[in-house]
């Protein structure tokens, strides 16, 4: 049987499989992003906080995802959530990280005008400071879907959901009927999918990162 | 004398519609934490309302921040400021923001926002309806010389370094505030931006007459600008606090002679406006639609041999030589572009620049950039013929000028006040240039 065939027997089976993947790490993606972004906001005016904040969450992603998920289990247990974790935990870095440059490279003169002219502090780092740090705050979270495509395949060893599960039984059984088939067809479907995400951060890019401020 | 001399010491807003508010500070200072002296120290002062003053001295002398504290970016340790006769220190700091005008060096414009969003922000924040503000930021437009059209749309990094500071100076009038504080503006732009932008906000001053308090490090623009110059030193104590005459004419100590600097009477000539002299309406102006053939009649009429291309709202646009009418069709592409122009509200000292640049003569224009005459050199040698004949007159009235510009300085300072003051200084400028 070839790859095509495979694909082409599997495909409900494969669907589901991309669908469950994309679905954790977009929902990954965000949750992470929700956070990164407030841990940014908490910090980034103070330069040992920002260094905190950046070194704390580069060693999390020193960690090698296997350990951490074998760290995670004890905790949550098989299935869905300590997939969840890690890769919220790995999504993290890029996206603090990029929130705290993306602010602190906010034109003081821009921060002083708008207080300047009568905005309140809420509406300061609404409208003006995280409307300018956008793009690199949507460039952290690109970063942090591309890692997390490739990470959730080995948070299938948690037994979370998503193609991993379809590389790591091909590998398992290797030497059997369409083992190769069934890793290959996994670890394509996870770069396919990449590359799809890919244009979708490119479209959100264009339709919400103002046109003054567009690269 | 007297009567020559009222144009330059009363400069603009005296009959102007007064919109703005007093603003009185009492005993301000501030104390940062960890720091032995005050950045301000006990500062007292009385802008009046619907004037233009300048606070100015050197880097770090406290300036900006005694601005600041104005509309309490910077607290006040201690002092009372009121504006308008309302406590300043009692008011919610965000909302007294919205009741005050703010521009800042490079504009501070919002990167992220239109032209017309930047300058819709302080009526959105005090809840305008969209029409009302639309309507708003067109006038707004319009008053800073910015077309709506071609620039509503725009963002800001599309704009030139002068057009942003337009934009910043209409985002700072947006909601029509009493009172304007402007940090340096002008700061980081060319020179000649600079001295555009400048005409400008005396045009503006002169139809608004609002209270203008206008931080800047530089003497020469707060002569230019200033009804009235606050010159500061460490810890912004008021060295000397008058009219830019009085000043120029006898500095109160040697801290502000030596921030006035050489050439004190030369300065002089920068405070004589084009408004306050004669200039002739001399140019045949018309309009492009006008056939060619139409205007080579009325110009061979009138005996020209140049005409001034209008547009619809009698901008100055191209000249035209008689011999480009023969060939032409139309008078929409030929001629060539006006170059420097002068606008009433220029000093003769621009003025001179602008008719060296433009080959002996230069368009004078209003105070919405429309035609309304030319200055030419004879214009400006005329003035300072006068002025020279002043200063004769003034050396026989026994005022003991020597023509050295120091005892001229003393000699008026001790005698007849600032007036006589002024005339006495302005005459060896006249004298020299």
């Amino acid at each position: 049987m070839t790859l095509f065939d495979y694909v082409a027997d599997r495909w409900d089976r494969l669907a589901l499989q991309s669908w469950l993947h994309v679905s954790e790490v977009v929902q990954s993606t965000l949750l992470a992003a929700v956070i990164g972004v407030l841990i940014g906001v908490a910090v980034y005016r103070s330069p040992v906080g920002s260094a905190v904040a950046t070194g704390l969450a580069s060693t999390i992603l020193t960690i090698p995802s296997f350990a951490l998920l074998g760290l995670l289990i004890p905790v949550f247990g098989l299935g869905p959530t300590p997939a969840v974790v890690a890769l919220v935990l790995y999504a993290l870095l890029p996206i603090t990280r990029n929130t705290i440059v993306g602010l602190a490279g906010v034109d003081p003169a821009v921060t002083d005008a708008a207080k300047g002219i009568g905005m309140g502090r809420f509406s300061v780092l609404t409208r003006v400071e995280l409307r300018l740090a956008w793009p690199a705050i949507l460039a952290g979270m690109r970063v942090a879907t591309q890692m997390l495509m490739g990470i959730a395949v080995i948070a299938a060893y948690a037994k979370g959901p998503g193609l991993g599960g379809e590389v790591f039984s091909g590998l398992t059984r290797a030497g059997s009927a369409n083992a190769t088939n069934q890793a290959l067809a996994g670890t394509l479907g996870v770069v396919i999918l990449a590359l799809l995400l890919e244009g979708v951060y490119f479209l959100i890019a264009r339709f919400t990162v103002s046109r003054g401020i567009r690269g | 004398m007297a009567d020559k001399g009222e144009p330059a010491v009363t400069p603009e807003s005296t009959d102007a519609a007064v919109s703005g508010v007093e603003i009185q500070l009492e005993g301000v200072t501030k104390r940062y934490p960890g720091s032995a002296e005050p950045a301000v120290n006990d500062v007292t002062m009385t802008i009046p309302a619907g004037q233009l003053v300048v606070l100015v001295g050197p880097s770090g002398c406290g300036k900006t921040t005694t601005m600041r504290m104005i509309n309490r970016l910077i607290e006040p340790t201690s002092g009372r400021i009121t504006i308008g006769g309302e406590d300043a220190l009692e008011l919610d700091d965000v909302r007294l923001r919205r009741k005050i005008g703010y521009a800042i060096q490079q504009a501070g414009l919002f990167p992220h926002f239109t032209v017309a969003q930047n300058i819709a922000v302080v009526p959105g924040l005090l809840g305008w309806n969209k029409k009302r503000i639309a309507e708003r930021v067109d006038e707004l437009m319009d008053l800073v010389g910015l077309d709506v059209a071609q620039f509503r749309d725009r963002y800001p990094r599309q704009l030139s370094g002068g057009q942003q500071q337009r934009v910043g100076v209409a985002r700072a009038l947006a909601a029509d505030p009493p009172v304007l504080l402007m940090d340096e503006p002008f700061g980081a732009v060319d020179p000649i931006t600079r001295g555009n932008l400048q005409d400008e906000l005396l045009r503006l001053q002169a139809d608004l007459g609002k209270t203008i308090v206008f931080v800047t490090h530089d003497f020469d623009e707060a002569v230019k600008l200033g009804d009235r110059i606050a010159v500061l030193g460490e810890a912004s104590t008021i060295q000397q606090y008058d009219t830019p005459e009085a000043i120029l004419a006898n500095p109160a100590n040697d801290m502000v002679a030596g921030f006035v600097g050489a050439g004190a009477s030369l300065k002089q000539l920068t405070l004589l406006r084009v408004r306050d002299v004669d200039y002739p309406d001399l140019a045949l102006t018309a309009d492009a639609g006008e056939s060619p053939s139409e205007l080579r009649t009325r110009m061979a009429r009138a005996g020209a041999t140049y005409a001034l291309l209008v547009d619809r709202r009698r901008r100055p646009q191209r000249w035209v030589h008689v011999r480009n009418l023969s060939s032409a069709t139309s008078l929409a592409n030929i001629g060539r572009s006006v170059g420097d122009t002068v606008s009433t509200q220029s000093t003769l000292q621009d003025a001179l620049e602008a008719i060296l640049a433009e080959g002996g003569r230069a368009v004078v224009t209003g105070t919405r950039g429309e035609y309304v005459g030319m200055i030419d050199i004879e214009t400006v040698t005329g003035v300072l013929a006068q002025l020279r004949e002043e200063h004769e007159a003034a050396g026989t009235d026994g005022a003991g000028d020597t023509g050295d510009g120091a005892g001229g300085r003393a000699a008026a300072g001790d005698g007849v006040g600032p007036a006589g003051g002024a005339g006495a200084a302005a005459d060896p400028g006249a004298g020299a240039s």
